[in-house]
């Protein structure tokens, strides 16, 4: 910090993301409080645990492992170039500045923002797979998407230097793809293998709606993973930097905030579009669900991750009319999934995160046709073919292919899904049991208390 | 004994880095942790899988579990 100019901008800069961090951790207690309430009572403390768990693990893997691979991995490698040592070695789990470092003050909050985003990943998949899977193998596909999956495709998407954006022209500003589309995608390729919960599918095939326990409960998941999504859109904005910081066209003195390809953009069309986005969605979900809760508050979800990948651009309405139309479809895809090939999404995870996702990249590639894709020379604007392919490398090849491929790997071995006996009985079952037992005790011991034996 | 490498903070905090104890080990408390984490995921799976078969010992019969579904 070499002036006070300097110090104003790190400490702001610093704290920026660190509100982030703390806004974004709404996101898990929305995620856990809606699986937990469409889960049936006979599993509640196991699907909240199994979600919770989650948080620690792709936390330290994060750290191991997650966060070198972001800043090695950016030109694919050996698509644009080869491993960025330098960069990757100064974040790897054993450099000096991955601590408590009076030189560096970004690098701990800038990971916590990734590190939230990974959660959100994992956390998409864990809705889809509940009652049914165990909780050891939903941890190790958790690492899977959260620590490696997820932050390969943003080294290639979703970095100022990514091969993905220098030679597709790929953007995806508020990470439709990079989040939404790679663990929809990834979560539909775990659903496949691990199959759906007993008694979802009526012996001849027609799907039964499995309620959730708390419809209230649910609701207000989606409302607080509402609140937390203003610190993911905020965490994906470089806040505040020069044109010299940037060091590519932009000419004059004109500071500015950016997307995480350092194009410029404002706090302010980001707010805009969040709010147009959701409420296209709100409204399309209301209305292609007749006036579904579930579907109504998942329609905001759906309607704000379609219009991401263009969030930091498009006019309000379009974000808007964005928003409907990717509710619209994820809507009718889930139920047509659904039908035609069985797939028990217990939360439609992969429709209002993964469909949603790959329209919005699609789209995002048509409306924002010949924009610069970034401030530096050499890179392809963006366009519909460079988009098409980015939300099929999200969803399907960084997404579905290894969501697929460890879940086949962990049913060889048996470790995939809870034995027939236990999913029926439900997961918490025994424990209930002796916890209940457990009270009985102690309330007779009172009661003989009371009555002086 | 000093862990840290600042022993007085009559300094220039511009020329000061990192301040965490035991600089230099880091490899060695990675090693640890990677070990800590594997051992971990090896451990709660035997755990989760011992638990599942108890409670198919005690609660698998028809009995419990037309119960369990009942007061669902």
């Amino acid at each position: 910090m070499g002036n006070n100019l300097d110090a104003l901008t790190t400490i702001f800069t610093e704290f920026y993301y660190w509100l982030t961090v703390a806004l974004m951790f709404l996101i898990h207690v929305g995620f856990c409080m809606y699986e937990v309430g469409a889960s049936r009572r006979r599993n509640h403390m196991h699907t909240l645990l199994k979600n919770s768990m989650l948080i620690p693990l792709v936390t330290i893997t994060f750290f191991f492992f997650g966060w070198w691979i972001y800043w090695a991995f950016p030109n694919g490698p050996f698509i644009t170039g080869g491993i960025e040592w330098e960069a990757a070695n100064a974040n790897s789990p054993v450099s000096d500045i991955m601590g408590t470092n009076l030189s560096d003050r970004i690098t701990g909050v800038f990971w916590a923002a990734f590190l939230l985003f990974s959660w959100t990943a994992a956390s998409i998949v864990s809705g889809s797979v509940i009652e049914r899977i165990n909780s050891g193998a939903f941890w190790i596909l958790a690492v899977l998407i959260g620590s490696g999956a997820w932050i390969i495709d943003a080294a290639w998407g979703w970095h100022y230097q990514g091969w993905m954006v220098q030679l597709l022209g790929y953007h995806d500003a508020y990470a439709s793809g990079v989040i939404h589309a790679v663990a929809g995608g990834f979560a539909l390729g775990v659903l496949v293998v691990l199959g759906p919960r007993l008694g979802k599918f009526a012996a001849d095939g027609k799907p039964r709606d499995i309620l959730p326990h708390n419809p209230w409960l649910v609701c207000i998941g989606l409302f607080l993973i509402y609140t937390g999504f203003w610190g993911f859109y905020v965490a994906c904005n470089v806040p505040l930097i020069s044109p010299e910081g940037i060091g590519g066209n932009i000419t004059g003195e004109t500071w500015t905030a950016t997307t995480i390809y350092l194009t410029p953009t404002t706090l302010g069309a980001i707010t805009f579009n969040f709010l147009m986005s959701l409420s296209g969605g709100m409204m399309m979900g209301y209305f292609v669900s007749r006036g579904n809760a579930f579907w109504t508050y998942s329609g905001g979800l759906a309607g704000i991750i379609t219009a991401s990948a263009g969030n930091d651009l498009y006019h309000p309405i379009q974000a808007m009319i964005i928003g409907g139309v990717g509710t619209y479809l994820a809507y009718k895809l889930h139920y047509w999934v659904e039908n035609k090939f069985k797939i028990d999404d217990a939360v439609g995870a992969v429709a209002v995160h993964g469909y949603a996702g790959f329209i919005g990249l699609v789209i995002c590639g048509f409306v924002l046709w010949g924009h610069p894709s970034s401030p530096y020379e050499g890179y392809a604007a963006i366009n519909p073919l460079g988009n098409f392919i980015g939300a099929i490398i999200m969803f399907g090849v960084l997404g579905f292919l290894p969501g697929y491929i460890a879940s086949k790997i962990l049913h060889a071995f048996g470790l995939l899904r809870i034995p027939k006996e236990v999913e029926l009985m439900g997961l918490d079952f025994g424990t209930a049991l002796e916890e209940e037992a457990a009270a009985r005790e102690v309330r007779e011991a009172e009661i003989a208390m009371v009555n002086g034996k | 004994m000093n862990t840290t490498g600042i022993s007085s903070w009559a300094v220039d905090l511009a020329d000061v880095g990192a301040i965490y104890p035991f600089q230099g080990l880091e490899l060695i408390l990675l090693i640890i942790a990677l070990i800590f984490w594997i051992w971990w995921h090896i451990v709660t799976f035997r755990m989760e899988f011992d638990r599942q078969d108890e409670k198919i010992r005690k609660y698998g019969n028809s009995e419990h579990i037309t119960q369990a579904i009942e007061n669902d």
